[in-house]
């Protein structure tokens, strides 16, 4: 089963199971974590479920594709090094994962 | 609680279990609101995202379950009580609340109101429409009966070319079916497009090998046995047929609204904090007629929309009313549509444009095309071009100006555009 903890702007932390295959958003969303919206339920047309992932999780998942860097561009929270959409981190078995949630989404 | 011998006025009903219902409850424990909450809907499932029944759905990519947008334990740890399975057909209400009453007996008190009723397809009167294998798309069962019968259709026949039917037909076409999309217009999706992305995707179906038909006049749904066979239009001529998908539109569902004696036209009349003409109750999502929350068309005319982003925001605004708070639903409102490889992604309202600017090459299938009015941009319709999308809507946001006569060129990115212009005042 893979773990995710949401750190959110006030350092607070959630850490939730997730199910495997579900992605970082997804799983945020059904337990309501604040600080994701994803408007568009994840089929990358909306830049509203941007992430920061923290440096130990970076090798928890693929490399991002260039649809998901272009739609980075357009964050309401400028981009840095490891921004991520969440839509497009799918959980495997067995991961641990960390990622920050920026102030805004919208 | 539900069963309690006498409705209580306590709480808030919100009557609709879609995205702008969940969205309503979660805002209202968001901004701190302790009183109880119940969320009631006609279906048997609690609420779940409609968006990829058109979609990944029918490709069996989702599921009912994953399609929920909340866990049990969501709902219940934030006292969010959610009612399937009822259908509220009568209420009665004053300033200090009132009661429902539904199809089964139940009555939910309440001391405030929300309706987030939706929409439900036009349907249109045509012999042979209550064949087998003729169906609309609107809710999870429409879309595993139409999942269950594409898996062996091979004719499949898409009466309106809008986002629903044209999403459909392209994943039809996609699995190998032969398709027939019949829409009655002269263009496909007309209420939402310009001409040019009309012929954009008359275009790009064709070369996908469905067939299309403009000006197509139904005039009845053929059948033997009591399964569809066919659609005859005007000349007599009959397209094969072993399943029909009908999307021509929706209609806002107004009988509760109308019950209360609220303002009904084209939807439920609210205003920008989404009340409703009694000045109580609140409204939002597909349902909603509201005064066009376009930042830079602010109030200019009256609009419903639907879409997700719509019934967001415009829930978020309803549960600060309700609470007595002021915000306001300005916004700038968007629209995707995925249809095969095709990626539609729409920022703003592009109605009352007097200039429309191509960007980029249609056949390439990676353009947009910019709206403007009086030299200000408006709207843009984006395919595959997400960078553009949220350039525009950016600058929508903002007030930035993005010149028309710059924007011709694809080696220089709007973003750097945008860069170069200082913000415009906005009216």
């Amino acid at each position: 089963m893979p773990t995710i903890t949401y750190i959110a702007q006030d350092d607070s932390e959630v850490t939730l199971d997730a199910q495997a295959g579900d992605s970082v958003m997804e799983t945020a969303v059904r337990n309501g974590v604040p600080g994701i919206v994803a408007e568009c339920g994840g089929s990358l047309s909306c830049a509203t479920c941007h992430v920061f992932l923290c440096a130990d999780s970076t090798a928890a998942f693929p490399p991002m594709e260039e649809l998901e860097d272009d739609m980075l561009d357009g964050t309401a929270v400028d981009r840095q090094e490891n921004s991520r959409l969440s839509c497009q981190l799918s959980l495997s078995d067995g991961v641990v994962a960390r990622v920050r949630t920026p102030e805004t989404q919208v | 609680m539900s069963d309690r011998p006498s409705a209580q006025r306590r709480g808030t009903l919100i009557i609709g279990n879609c995205q702008a219902g969940v969205q309503l409850a979660a805002s209202l424990r968001e901004l701190g609101d302790t009183d109880p909450i119940v969320l009631i809907g006609e279906e048997a499932h609690p609420p779940y995202q409609r968006p990829p029944l058109s979609k990944a759905f029918l490709k069996g990519e989702a599921t009912a379950e994953s399609l929920t947008f909340r866990t049990p334990d969501f709902y219940a740890d934030h006292h969010i009580d959610i009612v399937t399975g009822e259908q509220i057909v009568q209420i009665s209400r004053d300033a200090r609340g009132g009661e429902a009453v539904a199809a089964s007996g139940r009555i939910f008190g309440f001391a405030r109101l929300a309706l987030t009723v939706g929409a439900r397809p036009r349907r249109i009167p045509l012999d042979g429409s209550e064949l087998g294998g003729v169906t609309y798309l609107r809710d999870l069962e429409d879309a595993a009966a139409l999942e269950r019968n594409l898996r062996t259709a091979k004719n499949v026949v898409v009466i309106g070319g809008g986002f629903i039917g044209l999403e459909v037909a392209a994943g039809a076409r996609a699995s190998g079916k032969t398709v027939t999309v019949l829409e009655a217009a002269p263009r496909l999706i007309g209420r939402a497009v310009s001409e040019a992305t009309s012929e954009f995707y008359l275009r790009a179906h064709r070369r996908r090998g469905t067939t299309i038909v403009l000006d197509a006049r139904v005039t009845r749904i053929v059948g033997a046995k009591g399964s569809v066979a066919g659609v005859e239009l005007g000349d007599g001529s009959i397209v094969p047929a072993d399943l029909v998908l009908i999307g021509v539109g929706v209609v806002p569902r107004t009988e509760l609204a109308e019950q209360l004696g609220l303002s009904v036209d084209n939807g439920i009349v609210v205003d920008s904090h989404a009340r409703t003409s009694d000045g109580f109750t609140v409204a939002a999502g597909d349902c909603a007629n509201m005064p066009n929350p376009s930042i830079t068309d602010f109030g200019n005319g009256r609009v419903r929309l639907e879409s997700v982003q719509n019934s967001v925001e415009q829930a978020k605004v309803a549960a600060a009313t309700l609470l007595g708070l002021d915000a306001e639903h300005r916004t700038v409102p968007w629209f995707w549509s995925d249809q095969a490889d095709l990626k539609l992604q729409i920022a703003g309202l592009s109605a009352g444009h007097d200039q429309v600017v191509l960007r980029g090459d249609p056949e390439s299938e990676k353009f947009s095309v910019l709206y403007y009015r009086d030299g200000g941009i408006i709207a843009a319709d984006c395919i595959n071009s997400p960078l553009d999308f949220i350039t525009v809507r950016q600058a929508l946001h903002t007030g930035q100006a993005i010149p028309a006569g710059l924007v011709t060129d694809t080696s220089v990115s709007l973003k750097k555009l945008l860069a170069a212009e200082p913000a415009l005042e906005r009216k």
